[in-house]
């Protein structure tokens, strides 16, 4: 056997009609990878159906033949040029789109993204940019498409970079090239096309044999998921495979997230040819190891100096695929390599419509093919990475019943959980409820408080003085008394939080932190407040009613609204 | 790591995975070249151990050299072997006579249904590939069937990253396919490479060798003077006919093999 020929996986994705077949056909067709007698085939059945000849055809008459005609989830087209091997994944069809795409493209290094020259960005342009930057795709360029229907306009196209632009970065996406071409008439697909000699770089064939492979997966912190252990015989066998890393016999490791410490004792073999000292990533090893504690599938072989991250608590972006929607605090199987373990969905911190991009924060739920920025809670700590880091250690699924409903990517810790609202200024804080609502339920006959969405507001954060039950001015004051923390409001931002003692009155309305107003017009006034909310215990205090009866007033910035149900009152709240 | 290398570390780990999953796990040796490549990434994985039982569905029909070498083979490699016939299908006068595609369902599927009742099997390892025909090719790596072995493969969820269906309802099995994404030269690359013994019936005799085996009277053996491994790459390079035209149930009709495996054919 010669040397092996390096392989790229490449998802193409694309609005329909935009020119996605074409495109395809076109490259198979121009690196020879269509079987023989394909394109003659198609041109006799274009003329016979007094068509016109269309590449897009070919695509279907190659998938036609090599799947007789079954209707498929993911299509693997294969082409090479003098560089490398390249796997084409497309998926074709309209149903459950979403689903097949991301099948097919979580196995892909790089993305091609077409767009009409014609029609602009549309909406599935913006659907797919997003599944690109959810599944870490970063290697992307964009093809601008049918330019022959705007006369191979440089201006036009600009304007479509600088859109596109716009709106891939804000997903964090940054295309490495765009590429002007007609895929029907063949410009820009494997030379350069010289309608358009204003445009400098490659023509697609060439484009895409710069795209770099990732690399040297080698080479980053050792991962070793233990998938099982094996007792067949005398030997304790730890097998699994060698995600990123290298391992070698003798390495002291550390087990994460259980956190011992032992060495390794040899790496075992079957066959002869496959006896060594050293595995590497990519490789499905086993190995046994000097103390022969607990170990168990999941856990994490590593080398001690350079850990996972281990937590019960992470932020992560997510696309559901689910045939039900995913909902706050319901229980899920997340499984991460070859971890398993219970979870709940602790915040939706934001519900993206995958289509519309519209986003709801804080929401209860997320719709089937939407995706979201959620906080995962685990039952019990687990090893991973951030995707930013490792790949393969810092991605899962979510398991709904019995099928796999969504993934997800771990971006990051939380760093704390965050319940009620606060205003921050270094050290200091105070905590709110001035954003709460009060509503009568008509259905119940009675009043109940919906909570504000958990925020941090720091020192020039614009804060929100209309609610829809709640009105405050644009500067005030807010007080916590027994905390004994203040803190300043101005022109609707916040000026800073400081300590109740080095609080000084001015002539602005004092606010209790639950958005009652306090009654206080004078230094005197003041001090007499002061005195008597230290002679209080607490607010069980007998004394409170009449306290607050007298330095309270509720509904001179707060009103009490009507609703027939706490759910309708407000979809970003909850209860 | 070259591509063989990475073919055989995916296989190995699905087999891993199938292993930690099923409580009563069975892997299917049709005898064939492909699960006998099976058979041989299972030593790997299980470091010279066969951890499970090994199912050869017998319609009667087979060519007797694969029977030989089947007793040969489970011998040396100390083989729990299950060989199970549809006996009371035999027993009525079941044989290609009565139709290909009724005889196939009869032995082999039906014969496949009644192990996986009888063991309660909840998961069965195949040697299928996706590039053997059509309606493989859609196939997942974890496929669900359905008591009767139904498969619906217009809803299947997605196999992503690595994590395959391992949840399902009791009664149900999966079928695990571990060389799916292996093609018939990775298959001889690799037989080369790991000199891994396989029946002769492979092997030009006559100026005729047998490319894909089956049942006696369904197999036709392809004009070849391919007496090696290596001389049987060089002719597959140079082939334009597909690896399982000398099977005859598959030319019955153009979907014979969607429909078989939609009942739960291998």
């Amino acid at each position: 056997m010669g040397a092996a020929r390096e392989v790229l996986n490449i998802v193409v994705v694309g609005h329909v009609d935009h020119g996605k077949s074409t495109v395809i056909g076109r490259l198979l067709y121009d690196t020879k990878s269509l079987p023989e007698g394909a394109i003659e085939r198609v041109k006799r059945i274009s003329k016979e159906k007094g068509k016109p000849f269309e590449y897009a055809y070919l695509l279907d008459a190659f998938e036609e033949e090599q799947k007789q005609g079954i209707t498929i989830d993911t299509t693997q087209l294969q082409f090479r040029t003098a560089l490398r091997d390249y796997v084409i994944i497309d998926a074709p069809g309209h149903k459950e789109f979403l689903k097949n795409m991301i099948s097919g493209a979580a196995s892909a290094e790089a993305a091609l993204l077409i767009i009409d020259a014609n029609e602009g960005i549309q909406e599935q342009s913006k659907r797919h940019g997003y599944i690109l930057s959810l599944l870490g795709i970063q290697k992307a360029y964009v093809l601008v498409n049918k330019m022959d229907l705007i006369d191979y306009s440089e201006e036009k196209f600009n304007e479509i970079k600088q859109d596109m632009n716009e709106f891939l970065n804000n997903l964090h996406v940054y295309p490495l090239k765009y590429i002007p071409i007609s895929a029907f008439y063949g410009e820009n697909i494997t030379t350069k096309s010289d309608k358009m000699p204003w445009y400098k770089g490659e023509p697609i064939l060439a484009a895409i044999d710069l795209f770099e492979k990732e690399k040297g997966l080698e080479g980053k912190p050792l991962r070793f998921p233990i998938q099982d252990v094996y007792k067949f015989d005398h030997r304790r066998i730890v097998a699994g495979r060698i995600e990123t890393g290298t391992l070698r016999q003798g390495d002291t490791v550390l087990i994460s997230p259980s956190n011992k410490m032992t060495k390794i004792k040899s790496i075992e073999y079957w066959a002869d040819r496959d006896k060594t000292d050293i595995v590497y990533a990519g490789m499905s090893v086993g190995i046994t190891v000097e103390d022969e504690f607990f170990n168990q599938r999941g856990e994490f072989i590593v080398h001690p100096e350079a850990p996972p991250l281990v937590a019960d608590t992470f932020k992560a972006n997510l696309f559901w695929m689910g045939k039900k929607e995913l909902v706050k605090n319901k229980e899920y199987k997340l499984k991460l390599v070859t971890q398993e373990v219970e979870c709940e969905i602790y915040a939706i911190s934001k519900a993206i419509d995958a289509t519309t991009l519209a986003t709801v924060e804080n929401a209860s739920q997320v719709k089937t093919n939407d995706v979201a920025e959620v906080i995962i809670k685990t039952k019990r700590p687990i090893s991973f990475d951030e995707f930013k880091n490792n790949q393969i250690t810092g991605r899962f699924v979510l398991v709904d019943g019995y099928d796999v409903s969504g993934g997800g990517i771990v971006s990051g810790l939380v760093t704390e959980v965050q319940t009620i609202s606060k205003f921050a200024q270094a050290d200091l804080q105070l905590l709110v409820q001035c954003f709460d609502e009060y509503y009568f339920i008509l259905s119940e006959g009675n009043i109940r408080k919906l909570e504000g969405r958990p925020r941090t507001f720091k020192v020039n954060d614009i804060i929100p003085v209309a609610g829809k039950t709640y009105e405050y001015p644009e500067s005030f004051d807010l007080l916590d008394v027994k905390a004994r923390v203040a803190a300043r409001i101005r022109n609707c931002k916040l000026q800073a939080v400081l300590p109740l003692g080095d609080y000084q009155l001015e002539s602005l309305p004092v606010l209790d932190h639950r958005g009652f107003l306090i009654r206080v017009h004078s230094q005197q006034e003041y001090q007499t407040f002061l005195k008597e909310v230290e002679a209080l215990a607490d607010w069980n205090d007998k004394r409170a009613s009449q306290f607050a009866a007298r330095w309270f007033d509720f509904s001179k910035y707060r009103t009490i609204g009507f609703t027939g149900n706490l759910d309708w009152a407000d979809g970003d709240y909850s209860i | 790591m070259d591509h063989l290398d990475r073919l055989e570390a995916q296989s190995i780990y699905i087999l891993r995975e199938a292993y930690k999953k099923f409580g009563k796990l069975g892997m299917l040796w049709s005898i064939g070249k492909d699960s006998t490549v099976l058979l041989w990434l299972a030593k790997k994985a299980f470091f010279g151990h066969c951890p499970f039982p090994f199912i050869h569905v017998d319609t009667t029909y087979k060519i007797p050299e694969m029977i030989e070498f089947r007793d040969r083979m489970a011998k040396e490699y100390q083989l729990d072997l299950i060989v199970h016939t549809n006996q009371a299908a035999i027993d009525e006068g079941m044989g290609p006579d009565k139709g290909r595609l009724v005889c196939c369902k009869a032995l082999k599927t039906d014969g496949l249904q009644q192990v996986v009742t009888n063991y309660e099997f909840e998961g069965l390892i195949l040697g299928i590939r996706r590039d053997e025909e059509g309606s493989r090719s859609k196939e997942r790596v974890f496929s669900e069937r359905t008591k009767d072995s139904e498969w619906d493969y217009t809803n299947q969820p997605p196999e992503l990253w690595n994590q395959f269906k391992t949840d399902f309802p009791k009664g149900n099995h999966i079928r695990v396919h571990p060389i799916l994404h292996w093609n018939e030269i990775d298959i001889w690359a690799y037989i080369e490479r790991e000199k891994i013994p396989l029946v002769d019936l492979y092997f030009s005799k006559n100026g005729k060798r047998y490319r894909s085996l089956g049942c006696a009277p369904c197999t036709g053996q392809i004009e070849s003077n391919a007496t090696t491994v290596a001389e049987i790459i060089e002719e597959l390079k140079n082939t334009k006919v597909s690896e399982r035209a000398g099977r005859a149930q598959d030319q019955e009709d153009s979907y014979a093999m969607q429909k078989l495996r939609k009942d739960g054919y291998m």
